[in-house]
């Protein structure tokens, strides 16, 4: 109340302040402007995420034939997508050697994003003394990020093909006598280009938790006793625990449902849970794209469940 | 703590040398490599230094009418950039108070930002489909198609672009002083006076940042594009359309002009917050320099 009071008494109180308009006695509601500020955002999001994902699942209960959708319920688009996976058994139908390959995938490139991700992080946040240094060289980590990713990807094929640096100087130094076949177009090097693009979304989640660590716990540990093991093992990656856990849910969910990557630097050949959704969408075959969505969607929000539990996300935000 | 270097800081420092090297070595590579003499293939060695493969592409003789996908890209990103920057200092603004459907809205933004980019395209394709369908069965026959660059490619982009402005505007409130707006509100200034002369100028470094993600992230986009763009492509569909076509550098030349293009805008965005941190540092705040 008192404020009211003197918000209408100030613009009289200085002499001159012609600008400062009277408060005016009725003012838009709060609740009103916060909808006014929020609502633009929540009305891209419903109309060109949550609508678009609520027909995902509508049309992956359609049928459909070689041009049309036909919107009737069936379940074939499901059907399809698990066929013979009952009759191979105990051998893996199509679709769970894709998931079991994409799993695989995942796994791998979590392991390494997040080995290199926390030393990256942890010796800026903890060995970089100068905030100008630390600014600098955070900097440094990310403007590829702002770089197109296409471009990152090929930027591989003058290295790692079959005439490239690497061949060509492990010929030249006698250690092989033919190229390596596998260093591109392969599993290596769709790995090598995941993490290549995306160690990025580990290192700047377990920076912002270990920027926030005290340091006077760390000299703490120190002054208890403990060596550099035990004070990384028992003070820093607990307390950078949130940091590790976002970053593993970003580089998890961006594998699962990647098929550029695996697409440009598998040389088309390697079968993942996204590339289905992109063969089905290429060959028109919109209910079975969508089924396979549904899918990925499910096992990645299962993923995403599970690593939950471990933080609460949004009090780390 | 505080004497010398510990052993494990050069093991690191080499650690993170390496992996900086890992980051840039073969995007440098790419750079050099579409200098190639005409002569030259994708490899090293060069095989003399020419501008014959960046002419090329134009000259429009090339492999893809580059020009009009180049625009359409860079359109696309500035739009792109301008909502993205007004719709998330917006919400930012809304977040510092308590209002009904924040966490709605704060969890669609993650999940934005989590579910799979070819979902969410599939997803705004079949959207748009979908009503296509049902204005040609309604309204107009000879309907073509309501997708496109500016309808659902900008959407799918939003999609990706404002989760990044929105944890962006989070990250600069959790360090805003409110005493700031308090002592603006008691002077007498109406709402919109605050926000423009005080908190604005304030976070201003921040807000080119999200533009800077805004237009970066669009003009490199491509999985949410992939479905939901329609029938012309945007610049990295295009490159990526040639990676498994093309087997000289024409296409390591199309590469270098779009990173020019991201360098160029990184360098203004980040030229231009170091002005205005070096501008608030000198005029800013006096607090504490005078009488104490």
């Amino acid at each position: 109340m008192s404020e009211e009071v003197l918000q209408q008494a100030s613009p009289g109180l200085i002499p001159g302040s012609g600008t400062a308009r009277a408060a005016k006695p009725t003012r838009l509601p709060p609740s009103f402007v916060s909808w006014l500020q929020a609502g633009p955002m929540m009305l891209v999001f419903l109309a060109f995420f949550l609508i678009p994902l609520v027909f995902v699942v509508i049309v992956s209960f359609w049928d459909y034939n070689e041009y049309h959708l036909l919107p009737a319920f069936s379940g074939r688009g499901y059907t399809d997508t698990f066929e013979g996976c009952i009759a191979q058994l105990p051998d893996l139908c199509t679709i769970g050697k894709t998931y079991l390959k994409t799993l695989k995938l995942c796994f791998m490139v979590w392991a390494i994003t997040l080995f290199i991700g926390f030393w990256v992080a942890y010796f800026l946040a903890f060995h970089v003394r100068s905030k100008t240094w630390q600014m600098g060289l955070s900097l440094l980590c990310t403007i590829p990020f702002w770089t197109s990713n296409v471009i990152r990807m090929i930027a591989w094929i003058p290295l790692l093909g079959r005439n490239g640096l690497v061949n060509s100087g492990l010929v030249k130094t006698g250690l092989i006598n033919h190229p390596l076949e596998w260093l591109l177009f392969s599993e290596f090097s769709v790995v090598l280009a995941l993490v290549h693009l995306f160690t990025f979304f580990m290192v700047v989640p377990i920076f912002n938790s270990m920027i926030r660590i005290d340091k006077s716990l760390i000299e703490a540990a120190y002054d208890a006793g403990a060596t550099g093991f035990q004070t990384l093992v028992n003070v820093i990656i607990p307390l950078a625990k949130p940091g590790i856990v976002i970053g593993s849910i970003f580089v998890i969910t961006i594998v699962m449902g990647d098929f550029i990557t695996i697409g440009v630097m598998g040389g088309q050949q390697i079968a993942a849970a996204g590339k289905i959704i992109e063969t089905r969408v290429n060959a028109l075959q919109f209910p079975a794209a969508a089924a396979n969505a549904v899918i990925l969607l499910i096992i990645t929000f299962l993923i995403i469940t599970m690593m939950s539990r471990i933080v609460d996300i949004k009090k780390e935000l | 703590m505080k004497e010398g270097r510990p052993r494990s800081f050069y093991v690191l420092a080499i650690f993170f040398a390496a992996y900086v090297l890992f980051l840039y070595g073969p995007m440098i590579a790419i750079y050099v490599l579409s200098f190639q003499g005409p002569q030259g293939g994708l490899t090293f060695p060069m095989n003399g230094v020419s501008t014959f493969w960046i002419a090329k592409l134009f000259q429009g003789t090339g492999i893809v009418d580059l020009g009009a996908a180049f625009r359409r890209s860079l359109l696309l990103g500035v739009i792109v950039m301008i909502v993205t920057v007004v719709l998330s200092v917006a919400a930012g603004m809304a977040f510092r108070r308590k209002f009904k459907a924040q966490s709605i809205l704060f969890y669609s933004a993650i999940a934005s930002l989590i579910v799979p980019s070819i979902i969410t395209s599939l997803g705004i394709s079949l959207e748009f489909r979908i009503i296509d369908d049902l204005i040609k069965a309604h309204w107009n026959e000879n309907f073509e198609t309501s997708m496109g660059l500016l309808t659902s490619g900008l959407g799918a982009h939003l999609t990706w672009t404002l989760p990044f402005g929105l944890l962006i505007m989070f990250a600069i409130f959790n360090r805003f002083d409110p005493r700031l707006e308090e002592a603006a509100r008691d002077l007498g200034a109406t709402p919109w006076q605050t926000f423009r002369h005080v908190v604005l100028p304030i976070i201003l470094p921040s807000v080119i940042g999200i533009g800077l993600f805004g237009f970066t992230l669009s003009w490199d986009e491509l999985a949410r594009s992939s479905q939901a763009i329609g029938a012309v492509n945007t610049l990295p569909l295009d490159l990526q359309g040639l990676t498994t076509t093309v087997t000289n550098p024409d296409i390591y030349a199309l590469g270098t002009v779009i990173s020019a293009v991201s360098f160029t805008v990184i360098t203004l965005a980040l030229g231009t917050i170091h002005m205005l941190n070096k501008r608030q540092a000198a005029k800013g705040s006096d607090a504490g320099k005078g009488l104490v």
